[in-house]
């Protein structure tokens, strides 16, 4: 439970960071809030050489809404998504999913960015950036550029983070009126990753039918899913039960789970689909209320 | 005990008084085992196999010990070389300290590492090259048993099986018969999975041989710090160890549960380790090592039979078990008892035909097992009888708390003697399960029930209505390797009439620092606060054999008692010469003696133990003080009534335990507060083997869940809300009336959550479910009988 000797680096601006990164190429890793890296490392299945904390680098940590976007900072820790008010007020989703992520001393550390660049398919983040329709902001040595969400996990444990990239920001188009969101997740006990867990985002119009929906998947495959078929079903639809269930068996149908010690993959189909069907309730009642 | 003999400022039974060690807990001040630094102390760590059964073809240590900090690598080679690379285990087995040419389970430990610091120590575990050659394991003992099965033990010459031993009790004739004439015979398969005590401080020693003096101490995380002086004189004797020059210190310990009962590999590693260095070493497990390597709990497959009228009488229990030890026999059990105190197992019913018979395997895992928060195999065995009542009830379509009480040992029988050959010292158990019953509003439950199922709503209602047995023991029957399971008190007063007492128990977070002055309090009216209790130094404690089982307050607490009757005694010596009267004309009420007839003239213990120094009667020696060595004349048996409310989500199979009250029974109460959070404790350590923690082998004995982000530590999160109350029943032959309680929770809960998860599902069929009840698992039965697509 000890990582072999490496050399620690901070610095102090952004540019640095990509300096660094590019001198020390596989062998550097970017240290953010450390709770996924550092246990790796610990168990020494990551051993990198050089460790790059850009805790020290100010300005990646807030959270703002402005021109029709929630910007998030990449270093803002999940805590602080939890006492966001304008989480709290608009973006139900988000808070649901900063809720369910691990326990309280974890929140205080683990950050929203690193949450993403680990590109780990059971954490819940991912999943609710694909329904949310977020994008990333990359900067490396070239400048920025923006990554839509749907191309950000190419694969398993992959990002589409470049060797000398760091995240620097999450964004999240606001929501229209009576919208509602919700994540339902199922864990074995707090703190643990999911055994599966949906996502839902979605709005309506004044006659109660869903205009747009997005629905991500957690943990029930070698990458984050979308559930794109249950989306394409619902949208310009009331549903009613059976088109729920419908969807709930979409849903299912679109993940990829592996037996593992959480469950077999019928099992964990079943948690989809049932999850899929209680999420988009829970939103349709929330987008009724937020009128 | 309804009515307090003492004033608060005395603080004797009775009083809820705030503990004594939390002032330095609560402020991170605690002294633990990794808190002692000694000057150009060393570190250890330990290589461990990865597989579960291999040969060793070589170990090179070269390349690690060409690591700049490295003193030394210790192989079994070494440790051959002083005869130390095996040592006996409590149960008389033999278990590796170190393996010279097999290792027989994952995680085992193969060599270790001393080297100036802990960082310096893990590279140099990695830099350790051993070569294997992995042979097939044999992780299931069913498969162990098999005549084509491999010997595993082939270090036992002549050894031609896997079969380690067999024990039985009862009358099989009896039993037989008795089953032949029942009216109806249920039979259930009941399996109590390999689980860790997982304590939140892991094991580890400070090992310090100071060469000029030849003396060894050790600073060790051990429940029985006495017996561990007396194993290592036995042990290592030969290579100079004498007892008198060991000395064992057990500084504060976060938890032990039985797991630290056991000697691990690592203490000997360390120990030899400094006696060859002259230095001192620490070695401290991390996490997954404890979890992995250390003594497991539990482990019994059970084949359950009971028989009874067709009216519910309970005629004949039969129990079948095959126990699983892993390679070798590590259990922590009295020496006579292989298999603990499993023959509890006819529970607090009337049963008086009963057989129960066991054998025990060798498998390719972990050693043990020991016996977590529970007093000797007594939680398996409640498991077995509480979950059959429940499958006879439900066979006879009876409601269970209805058949429980049909069958209950009743008040008036006690003393009881049970088939099984124990003496029940007292009970009531109608009374207590009646006041569960009241307290969760029992039958309006049922009619809720009856009322969700209708609705295809799944809701369960579970009982436990158990009898432990505890505070081992008697000397006659209990002993440890022969030394008598005696405990023991040594009490001073000094002259300004405060006390300090030692022990030969060992408090694990069980708080004996205020309920051993509580009791000393009570029985002198000394202010328990100014009474310093000290425990866990083998130099200045009187011998006992520790604290496990629930048996501190049963014998060292009877001990105290003991001695302060004999303090007591003397004191009335002192007063009557103070008072210039005779002994014969002094009474004693709480913290004097009175002249009979005329109160006023009086001396108080104070007065006394000044005049033991100051002034005391010719004749007598001077001093106040007292020791006194327990022998119990029986055991006690705390007994209690549970019941638990889930309710279960019909699509995800999501549980909720709804309520849980529980009503304990453990006699005379010394102090309530404790006695609540010893409950709670033990409820939330019941929940956890009931609906979370496994370890898990794959069939080449690889450990599954060896952390714990798989290995599920309920948290707070999951703990229900406790609802708990009592009844008081004493025991008739312990000087206080006390019983012992700290394990009646962890043996009552998980039958009584096991039972309301079944009882929900009881409708569509299912009879059993084996712990832990997982929504995984409840989800797989439902898919089973249909009730989810
Ligand atoms: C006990 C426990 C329980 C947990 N439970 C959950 C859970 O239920 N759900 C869940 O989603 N997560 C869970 N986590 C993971 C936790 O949320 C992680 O901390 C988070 O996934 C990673 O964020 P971090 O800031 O700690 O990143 P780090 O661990 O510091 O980094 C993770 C990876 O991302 C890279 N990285 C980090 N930031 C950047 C950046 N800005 N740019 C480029 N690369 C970057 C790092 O190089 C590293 O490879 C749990 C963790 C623990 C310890």
């Amino acid at each position: 439970m000890i990582p072999p000797s490496f050399e620690y680096l901070t610095p102090s601006n952004i540019s640095d960071a990509v300096a660094l990164l590019q001198k020390h190429g596989d062998e550097a890793k970017i240290l953010a809030g450390g709770h996924s890296l550092i246990p790796a490392m610990r168990l020494r299945l990551a051993e990198p050489g050089y460790l790059i904390d850009i805790s020290g680098i100010g300005g990646l940590d807030y959270i703002q809404e402005e021109s029709g976007q929630l910007r998030i900072g990449a270093m803002t820790c999940e805590a602080a998504l939890e006492e966001s008010e304008i989480v709290q007020s608009k973006y139900p989703l988000l808070l649901d999913t900063a809720k369910m992520i691990a326990d309280p001393s974890v929140r205080n550390m683990a950050t929203v960015g690193g949450n993403l660049a680990h590109g780990d398919p059971a954490n819940d983040h991912p999943a609710t950036m694909l329904a949310l329709r977020a994008s990333v902001v990359a900067e490396g040595p070239n400048g920025t550029r923006e990554i839509k969400i749907d191309d950000f996990f190419p694969d398993f444990f992959t990002t589409a983070l470049a060797e000398d990239e760091i995240l620097t920001e999450i964004r999240i188009p606001s929501p229209p009126s009576a919208s509602g969101g919700a994540y339902l997740k199922i864990e074995r006990k707090v703190g643990d990753y999911a055994a599966a867990a949906v996502a839902c985002q979605l709005n309506i119009d004044s006659s109660g039918s869903i205009e747009n929906i997005g629905l991500g998947l957690t943990n029930v495959g070698s990458t984050p899913i979308r559930a794109s078929s249950a989306e394409e079903l619902l949208k310009g639809k009331k549903p009613d039960e059976n088109m729920l269930a419908e969807a709930g068996r979409l849903a299912a149908a679109d993940s990829e789970p592996m037996e593992d010690l959480r469950g077999s993959a019928e099992y964990k189909r079943a948690l989809v689909n049932e999850l899929t069907q209680r999420a988009i309730k829970l939103s349709l009642q929330r987008a009724e209320g937020s009128r | 005990m309804s009515e307090l003999k003492t004033t608060p400022e005395v603080c004797g039974m009775g009083h809820s008084m705030k503990r004594k060690e939390d002032a330095r807990f609560l402020r991170g001040q605690g002294k633990y085992t990794d808190d002692v630094v000694l000057p150009g102390m060393l570190h250890m760590d330990i290589v461990r196999s990865p597989y579960a059964y291999a040969k060793i073809k070589s170990i090179n240590t070269d390349a690690a010990m060409a690591i700049p900090g490295v003193h030394a690598v210790i192989t079994g080679d070494v440790l051959k070389q002083y005869n130390l690379h095996w040592m006996p285990t409590l149960m008389s087995d033999t278990q590796m300290v170190l393996p010279t040419d097999t290792v027989m389970y994952q995680s085992q430990e193969v060599a270790a590492v001393i080297a100036d610091d802990r960082y310096i120590a893990a590279d140099a575990v990695e830099a350790v090259e051993v070569e294997y050659e992995p042979m097939q394991a044999v992780v299931d003992p069913f498969k162990s048993m098999q005549s084509d099965a491999p010997v595993l033990r082939t270090d036992k010459e002549g050894k031609t099986d896997n079969h380690i031993w067999h024990w039985e009790t009862g009358d099989k004739d009896s039993t037989e018969k008795a089953f032949q004439n029942a009216d109806v015979v249920v039979k259930e398969n009941v399996y109590l999975p390999r689980i860790h005590v997982a304590s939140i401080e892991t094991c580890g020693c400070v090992a310090s041989f100071e060469p000029a003096e030849g003396k060894l101490t050790v600073y060790m995380t051990t429940q029985a710090p006495h017996a561990i002086r007396t194993v290592v004189a036995l042990v290592a004797g030969h290579v100079g160890l004498s007892e008198e020059k060991i000395r064992i210190i057990s500084p504060d310990i976060g938890g032990g549960f039985g797991g630290k009962v056991p000697v691990y590999p690592g203490y000997v590693i360390a120990i030899a380790a400094s006696v060859v260095i002259g230095k001192p070493v620490k070695w401290v497990e991390d996490r997954s090592e404890n979890l992995q390597a250390d003594s497991f709990a539990r482990d019994y497959h059970m084949s359950v039979e009971l028989a009874s009228s067709s009216s519910g009488k309970m005629e004949a229990l039969r129990i079948k078990t095959v126990a699983d030890h892993g390679y070798t026999d590590a259990a922590a059990n009295p020496s006579k008892y292989p298999a603990g105190m499993f023959s509890i197992c006819t529970g607090s019913y009337d049963i008086k035909n009963a057989f129960t018979e066991m054998d025990a395997y060798y498998t390719n895992k972990p050693p043990g097992g020991v016996a977590y928060r529970c007093s000797f195999r007594v939680t398996e065995a409640i498991h077995a009888i509480e979950r059959i009542v429940d499958v006879l009830a439900q066979k006879l379509d009876r409601d269970p708390a209805d058949l429980r009480m049909q069958n209950f040992i009743q008040p008036e029988a006690f003393p009881y003697q049970s088939a099984l050959g124990w003496e029940y010292d007292s009970g009531d158990y109608p009374r207590a399960l009646k006041l569960a019953m009241d307290t969760i509003g029992y039958d309006d439950l049922r009619k809720e029930q009856a009322e969700k199922r209708a609705k295809g709503e799944l809701m369960g209602i579970g009982l436990s209505t158990f009898t432990e047995v505890v505070g081992a023991g008697p000397s006659k029957d209990f002993d440890i390797l022969g030394i008598k399971m005696f405990d023991s008190c040594e009490l001073r007063i000094h002259p300004t009439g405060k006390a300090i007492a030692r022990f030969g128990t060992k408090s694990q977070g069980q708080g004996h620092e205020t309920t051993y002055a509580q009791i000393l309090a009570e029985e002198l009216g000394i202010p328990a606060a100014h009474i310093q209790i000290e425990e866990g130094d083998t130099d200045t404690a009187p011998y006992g054999l520790g604290t496990y089982a629930s048996r501190s307050t049963p014998t060292a607490g009877a001990a105290a008692a003991k001695a302060a009757h004999k303090v007591r005694d003397k004191a009335r010596k002192i007063a009557a010469h103070l008072l210039e009267v005779s002994e014969e004309d002094l009474e004693w009420e709480v913290g004097k003696f009175y002249v009979k007839g005329s109160p006023e003239q009086s001396k108080t213990i104070q007065d006394i133990a000044f005049a033991a120094y100051t002034n005391h009667p010719q004749g007598l020696e001077a001093g106040l003080e007292a020791t006194h060595y327990y022998d119990p004349p029986n055991l006690t048996f705390p007994f209690g009534s549970y019941i638990c409310v889930v309710d279960i989500d019909p699509k995800t199979a999501e549980i909720k335990v709804r309520r849980f009250v529980a009503i304990d029974d453990c006699g005379n109460i010394i102090n309530p507060m404790i006695v609540e959070g010893q409950i709670h404790g033990g409820l939330t350590q019941g929940l956890a083997p009931a609906m979370y923690e496994e370890l898990i082998y794959d069939e080449d004995g690889n450990i599954l869940n060896g952390n714990f982000m798989d290995y599920l530590l309920p948290t707070a999160v999951e703990t229900p809300n406790w609802e708990t109350d009592r009844t008081v029943t004493p025991s008739p032959h312990h000087p206080l009336g006390a019983k012992g309680v700290a394990e009646s929770p962890t043996v009552g809960a998980p039958p009584a959550i096991a039972n309301a998860v079944v009882d929900a599902l009881s409708h569509l069929g299912v009879e059993n479910m084996d712990i832990p009840i997982t929504p995984y698992k409840v989800w797989q039965v439902l898919k089973e009988k249909g009730a989810v697509a």
